[in-house]
């Protein structure tokens, strides 16, 4: 038997089971957290920081993906200071490496992009890093444009965990870091890759995307088939 | 335990011994400092001639010893004459003849030479063999005292004992944030799951920082009982110690006191001929500062990539392998067989000045000051004992500036606050931190905006890149900071960097992230002249700074 | 008591964003009935006028010209608008910054240029180190991003400045 927890997230009561997240609980009650590394059916990591709320009680903020629920809590998924601190983030994400939205595959198709609208940016404050990174074309069917990555590491994630191919993983750290197939050799290269294309459609951005496709044409036009991730994850326990 | 071994002949322990052995009882010992700072000045090569020149000599009654750190790092490479008190400094091998003629004539006297400030001024509790014992040498150990706690803790005592009478003795951790130390084995005692693990946090990262290097060089057997008792008091059974690679000698000790300890069987299986079994192994972690943050740490022990995840759960809850982890950093190990053997009400009575923080606190005494080496001090001395008395003040006598404390998550606390006394709570209240013990000493030749950039480009360098607040931030803001160090920047960046710097640190993911930006708030409360000179009037007052010509600059 | 005034200005960019304006139809007329276009690529003036309410300025600051100029459109503006993605963050222009302006010129007009490899003379304005967004050089009031800003978006926001409101740019995203 599980234990249901009820607690109010913006003032709203809401109910959930004892193993779920806060972020599980607000999206089946239609309240909206913003998130840019969460994918249903792979594991979380509490890593973008826009699911960031506020728990009363609590003087650090919890991360709405990985943490989970408990009798009575009082959550606040949107203040005008979260509001501030998503902003902040989404524009640091845009700062750090080379974003061009008119000329990106994914563009009109892109989280980042939308998310950026959501919160209302309308420039960018900080100064750009303007990074020199690569692209790797190297694969028959996909590339990867580090310009556009945003180390979310959806694709790090469903490639292991759902592909059972772990193809891709993380490389180098800080600033320098980089998603990256086969320990690092050309992705057209890897034995282990499988060429099945789950991480171009779970990339939030133009950074994985099908070769071929021109400017704003990068739609990932398969997502609707991503719960299927979730209910592999579920029989996999 | 269905079976209990008999006590059975345990192999003899290996001391590879350099130095010379006298016959009989020693009239006098030289003891040679065999720590990194002072074997990186050739004292192993001391130690090997020393010995050779007394065997020559035919001072059999003279003993050559190798030993830990003898704390006066600046004067190294040093050689101790404990029987006389006399500490000789900046020996070389090839000036040892006065050192055999000091060795012929010397002998034991009642007054011993009046110590200076800088040892006499010390408590020394986790340091307290240092410099005195071999540190591979388990007998040596023993006959200081060594595995009377361990053996005390398994044959009269109940794991609920232990634990509290460590949290009556009020030590809390000293890898930095202080948390109770009795608390934590009491969480992980009480944490459901099997088995629990132990986990020595032997990552020192901090810059200017060695406390935890010279403990393992020194006196590393010290650390495996304390993480005995620790194992025994959480009822784990395997232990492991997370040390940075960096640290070749600390590891090699480490790896020969552990040998040693499991042939002398107070590691393994039936420790102390109890039922008690305990055994640890050494990880190395590739020098990754982000993985002395616990859950880095033991993604990293896992063999994944070291990176923090979100707490809760906490590593006393769900640790290594999913499993309740006892994990404490080098000095709280440390104190723990001293705590057990003397009582908590001892050790709560030392530092009694610290309020809250009780016992001592381990230092590593850095930059402009005369006696840079490794510290033990009560807590609730004065900054000003500690830099002045113990420090012997600053190099040629210039104005005191500020200190650095707490490493890249610290602060720097200004001369106004030299009276206040050192302990977790005063720390926090001038906007440092205590940290693992690093104590970076300034004068007037600092200026503090590059003080702040420094340290901002160590935790850019250093971060995992995991959360985008500090993969970004922090580049971000070393570059606001560069930028008003070269003299380009106007007042709106400050604020804009100041904005940036709260952001940081509230939304990072661990402390890293989080304490990213402290340095900057504490140069900032202190030194905001310097900032507003650098970016209104365009000079360092420090003279630090390149400023860019103006033509240039803007 | 006389129209407010309009101008729009033409940095680094690829005009899109003008083509843009003109795509509010048949609003135009109505926008210009209610303001004076004393400036523009779309009008024959050649002076930027000593004094404009309300200045859209399409593109990044690219050259020692663009400087030259936007710094003269903020002195006689009061109404500063960064028009479009190339003004508001630089987006195509920049997309050279990483690569810095001796190896650009480099591809640009010696490697890829079949005949008359030269590089530009003293005719062209020199090229600034980074291609930057305006806010980078001197302060905007009103940041209308989107590559280009959609053409309801723009009459909107126009509308609501001439009308002495607080502009609303609600919707408007980069790219697009």
């Amino acid at each position: 038997m599980t234990t249901v927890f009820t607690f109010t997230i913006d003032g709203q009561a809401v109910a959930g089971s004892e193993d779920q997240t806060i972020l599980e609980v607000a999206e089946e009650n239609g309240i909206d957290i913003p998130t840019l590394c969460h994918l249903d059916g792979v594991k979380d990591r509490g890593a973008c920081r826009l699911c960031v709320v506020e728990v009363a009680g609590s003087n650090k903020l919890a991360p709405a993906c990985t943490t989970q629920i408990a009798e009575g809590m009082e959550i606040t998924a949107h203040s005008d200071r979260l509001l501030e601190y998503r902003r902040a983030i989404i524009e640091m994400l845009f700062m750090e490496r080379n974003h061009v939205c008119a000329v990106c595959v994914a563009n009109n198709h892109c989280e980042l992009q939308s998310m950026a609208e959501e919160h209302g940016l309308t420039h960018f404050d900080l100064p750009p890093i303007s990074p020199v990174v690569g692209i790797d074309a190297s694969h028959r069917l996909f590339a990867i444009d580090h310009n556009r990555c945003i180390l979310c590491l959806r694709c790090v994630r469903v490639c292991d965990q759902i592909e059972g191919a772990h193809t891709w993983d993380v490389m180098q750290r800080g600033i320098e870091t980089r998603v990256v197939t086969d320990m690092g050799k050309p992705w057209g290269e890897s034995t282990t890759c499988t060429s099945c294309g789950k991480c171009v459609q779970v990339c939030p951005t133009g950074a994985l995307f099908e070769k071929g496709r021109a400017v704003a044409r990068g739609s990932k036009t398969r997502r609707p088939y991503l719960p299927y991730l979730k209910v592999v994850s579920e029989e996999r326990g | 335990m269905s079976e209990m071994p008999a006590a059975r002949p345990r192999p003899r322990p290996v001391t590879g011994h350099g130095g010379a052995a006298p016959e009989g009882p020693a009239r006098v010992t030289a003891s040679v400092c065999c720590a990194a700072s002072c074997v990186s000045a050739q004292s192993d090569l001391i130690l090997k001639k020393l010995g050779e020149k007394v065997a020559e000599a035919g001072l059999s009654d003279v003993a050559v010893k190798r030993v830990g750190c003898l704390g006066l790092c600046a004067a190294g490479p040093l050689i101790a004459i404990p029987e006389t008190g006399r500490l000789l400094r900046g020996v070389t091998p090839d000036t040892l003849e006065p050192v055999v003629e000091e060795l012929r004539s010397a002998r034991p006297n009642g007054h011993k030479e009046a110590q200076e400030p800088f040892f006499s001024k010390q408590v020394r509790v986790a340091t307290e063999n240092m410099g005195t014992i071999d540190p591979e040498d388990i007998d040596d150990y023993q006959a200081h005292g060594g595995y009377e706690a361990l053996r005390q803790v398994l044959t009269s005592m109940t794991p609920a004992e232990v634990r509290d009478e460590i949290t009556r003795s009020g030590l809390r951790g000293r890898g930095g944030a202080g948390y109770g130390t009795g608390l934590k084995w009491t969480t992980v005692a009480k944490a459901q799951g099997s088995p629990k693990y132990v986990i020595c946090n032997a990552d020192e990262g901090d810059p200017g920082a060695f406390m935890d290097r010279s403990v393992l060089e020194s006196d590393p057997y010290r650390v495996l009982e304390g993480m005995a008792i620790a194992a025994y008091a959480v009822e784990a059974s395997e232990g492991y110690i997370y040390c940075r690679a960096e640290y070749p000698l600390a590891v090699a000790r480490l790896r020969t006191a552990i040998r040693n300890a499991q042939r002398s069987g107070f590691l393994g299986s039936a420790i102390a001929e109890t039922n008690f079994s305990f055994d640890i192994q050494v990880r190395l972690g590739a020098g990754a500062f982000v993985c002395g943050e616990e859950t880095a740490l033991i993604a990293s022990i896992e063999g994944r990539r070291g990176t923090p995840r979100p707490r809760p759960p906490y590593p006393a809850v769900a640790g290594l392998w999913g499993k309740p982890t006892l994990i404490n950093n080098v000095e709280t190990y440390a104190n723990v067989s001293s705590i057990v053997r003397n009582g908590a009400q001892w050790y709560s009575n030392i530092g009694a000045a610290g309020g809250k923080s009780k016992g001592t606190k381990v230092f590593a005494l850095a930059g402009r000051v005369v006696n840079t080496g490794l510290v033990e001090v009560p807590m609730g001395m004065t900054l000003r004992e500690i830099v002045y008395d113990i420090g012997g003040g600053i190099v040629d006598g210039r104005p005191f500036k500020a200190v650095q404390t707490g490493g890249p998550s610290g602060g720097c606390i200004p001369a106004e606050y030299l009276d206040m006394p050192v302990d977790y709570e005063s720390l926090i209240k001038v906007g440092s931190f205590m940290g693992s013990g690093g104590m970076i000493i300034m004068d007037d030749t600092s200026c503090m905006v590059d003080v702040a950039r420094y340290f901002m480009d160590f935790c850019r360098e250093e971060s995992c890149g995991k959360c985008p607040p500090c993969r970004v931030g922090t580049t971000e803001l070393y570059r606001m900071l560069d930028k008003i160090c070269s003299g380009e920047a106007t007042m709106e960046d400050l604020e804009e960097m100041e904005k940036l710097a709260a952001i940081v640190q509230r939304t990072s993911l661990c402390g890293l992230g989080q304490g990213a930006p402290n340095p900057i708030f504490s140069t900032l409360r202190y030194f905001r002249d310097e900032y507003v000179a650098h970016i209104v009037d365009r000079v360092c007052p420090a003279g630090v700074c390149t400023i860019k010509p103006a033509e240039v600059a803007r | 008591m006389s129209k407010p005034t309009l101008a729009t200005v033409w940095l680094d960019g690829c005009s899109g964003c003008h083509m843009s304006l003109l795509d509010t139809d048949e609003r135009l007329l109505e926008l210009t009935e209610r303001a004076d276009l004393v400036y523009s690529p779309i009008v024959d003036t050649k002076e930027f006028p000593e004094h404009v309410d309300v200045c859209l300025v399409e593109g990044a600051v690219s050259s020692e010209e663009d400087l030259h100029k936007i710094k003269m459109v903020r002195e006689r503006t009061t109404t500063l608008i960064a028009f479009g993605d190339c003004a508001v963050t630089s987006n195509v222009p920049g997309m050279r910054n990483p690569i810095g302006v001796p190896p650009l010129f480099e591809r640009a007009y010696i490697e890829n240029a079949t005949t008359n490899k030269q590089l530009p003379s003293s005719v062209v304005p020199r090229l600034l180190p980074t291609a930057r967004p305006v806010h980078r050089v001197v302060k905007v009031d009103v940041f209308l991003p989107g590559c280009p800003p959609d053409a309801d978006l723009i009459y909107n926001m126009l509308d609501d400045l001439l009308a002495g409101r607080v502009p609303n740019v609600a919707g408007a995203r980069f790219g697009r």
